[in-house]
């Protein structure tokens, strides 16, 4: 793309490597720390972190690490989907309607402020303990989020960019399909991301608490027989697997809605 | 009053929530292919009235006829230039300039064609692929100018247009606007607070009082334009009586 003339130029970055240096000084500091205080040791059930890097790589080896994530990701993965159809539909909803508006915010509001894994007991009583109930798991977590942030989406295009389709002759249809819903697209993006990091909690806890398969059993089982590297291997795993899967989001989307485009920046 | 009025608004008042007053007994008849201002202090419903006579407020009482024809709703012969521009913020300039002719339904070809023509008007030529954020205030708002252009109106319509850019480009910009509307038989309806913006721009000027918005004065400046440079007409001396004479006016309800 040719860009003619920008005025609010930004700075070119200067040592881009310095923030690197720092965040790489900030993990060593970190495994230092831990592999410290497992060798002083703070807790017979604490390994350092070379044991559990060393119990990581086994796991890896052997395949059962990629064994139990296949069986973790299935429930996580449909759930997301789930939870995206028809959570960014409901939102677009109640954004576009007032009364499925009135109807369904409180309970949102709710759903989004109430500590959900509280719910899941309850789910495992009425669906028992197969693959439906870690789906609903996911989906009780996850939904809200991504139901709200499609709701607040909508509702908060600009209202001046609504009057001005309305000048120009603009159908109800077109001010949705031309105006709200591109101008929602990044925040609904953004609750499918905080909706997939309140996925992985979600499956997790039903992994921990329902029956304990995939990653859940790794960490579960370890811990019975006090093979502590291999549970805090698998519990490391989990977490970094989390925040990288997240973090690629995070990327993806600011690479496709940069802010100036949202229309966050000046009414544009 | 003109005989050639293409806009009349009749006995019109705007009551917000049902109790906030903002424009009570508004009579007015708008010359076609003139330049009329409507003028005030903050809160004397000058947008009110603007937005009344585009269609997308609808008045407590009264009514406004364009060309002939009731106002119920926005309308194909009026266009709107927005004080805040309202551009897309993810469409480029030449998408923006076409928009109003894409909700038209005019094929991609025909309105980039027409688009194209517009942009080159206000000077923006070898601005079509940049995206609002990358232009200044004031080139923004000529993209807002080219939008309204682009849909053929007979009517431009714009709401304090020049109030978010900065004094030099304003000048700038008032300059081009009367060299531009010189050639085209275009009615243009001029939202401002600036007392010297409307005695540079107007045929006719509008004087509105506050709370509620009443018409306090019509004034029809006797400033000859013709083969004036901008700085002469400054200097006209019609042109600094009017200044005068609105604001022996306004400063009253100040």
């Amino acid at each position: 793309m040719k860009t003619p003339v920008v005025l609010d130029s930004v700075e070119p970055p200067r040592r881009t490597l310095a923030p690197l240096v720092w965040q790489l000084i900030s993990f060593a500091l970190f495994f230092s720390l831990w592999e410290l205080a497992g060798r002083w040791p703070i807790s017979f059930a604490f390994p350092p972190f070379s044991k559990t890097l060393m119990a990581l790589l086994r796991m890896i080896a052997d395949g059962s690490l990629a064994k139990a994530y296949l069986t973790t990701l299935q429930p996580l993965i449909i759930g997301i989907a789930l939870s995206s159809v028809v959570g960014i539909g409901f939102g677009i909803a109640m954004g576009l309607s007032r009364s499925v508006e009135w109807f369904s915010l409180p309970i949102f509001i709710v759903l989004q402020a109430a500590p959900m894994a509280a719910i899941i007991p309850l789910i495992t009583y009425m669906y028992g303990i197969g693959i439906t109930s870690k789906v609903l798991a996911v989906v009780v977590l996850a939904a809200p989020v991504i139901v709200m942030n499609a709701y607040k989406g909508i509702r908060n295009t600009h209202p001046s960019l609504i009057q001005m389709c309305r000048a120009f002759l603009g159908t109800r249809r077109q001010e949705v399909v031309k105006i709200i819903l591109p101008h929602a697209s990044a925040l609904i993006f953004a609750g499918l991301r905080l909706g997939l990091a309140m996925g992985f909690i979600g499956i997790v806890i039903a992994e921990l608490l329902i029956t304990p398969t995939g990653i859940g059993d790794l960490i579960t089982y370890s811990s019975s027989v006090a093979d502590y590297p291999e549970m805090f291997a698998a519990i490391t795993s989990i977490i970094v697997f989390a925040a990288l899967t997240i973090h690629a989001l995070e990327r993806l989307e600011r690479k496709l809605f940069p802010p100036e485009i949202r229309g966050l920046e000046n009414a544009g | 009053m003109p005989v050639d009025a293409i806009v009349e608004v009749k006995e019109v008042g705007k009551i917000y929530d049902g109790v906030v007053e903002a424009l009570t007994g508004i009579n007015l008849a708008l010359p076609e292919g003139k330049l009329s201002t409507l003028l005030g202090p903050s809160g004397c419903g000058k947008t009110t009235l603007l937005k009344i006579i585009a269609g997308l407020i609808s008045p407590s009482r009264g009514e406004v006829w364009v060309k002939g024809q009731r106002v119920d709703g926005p309308g194909p012969e009026r266009a709107f230039v927005f004080q805040d521009f309202a551009l897309l913020p993810w469409a480029n300039v030449l998408r923006n300039v076409a928009f109003g002719l894409e909700l038209r339904g005019t094929s991609k070809e025909d309105r980039q064609e027409i688009a194209r023509k517009h942009i080159a008007e206000v000077g923006l030529k070898s601005f079509e692929s940049s995206y609002p954020h990358q232009l200044s205030g004031g080139m923004r708002q000529r993209v807002g100018l080219a939008r309204a252009l682009a849909v053929d109106a007979d009517i431009i319509l714009m709401d304090e247009p020049f109030s978010s850019v900065d004094e030099q480009t304003r000048r700038k910009f008032q300059e081009e606007l009367l060299d531009l509307l010189r050639h085209k038989k275009i009615t243009v309806i001029f939202v401002t607070h600036s007392i010297e913006e409307a005695a540079y721009l107007s045929d006719q000027i509008v004087l509105l009082s506050p709370r509620p918005g009443t018409i306090s004065k019509i004034i029809q400046p006797d400033i000859d334009r013709q083969g004036k440079n901008p700085d002469e007409i400054r200097r006209d001396k019609n042109y600094l009586d009017t200044v005068d004479e609105i604001w022996q006016i306004l400063k009253h309800y100040v």
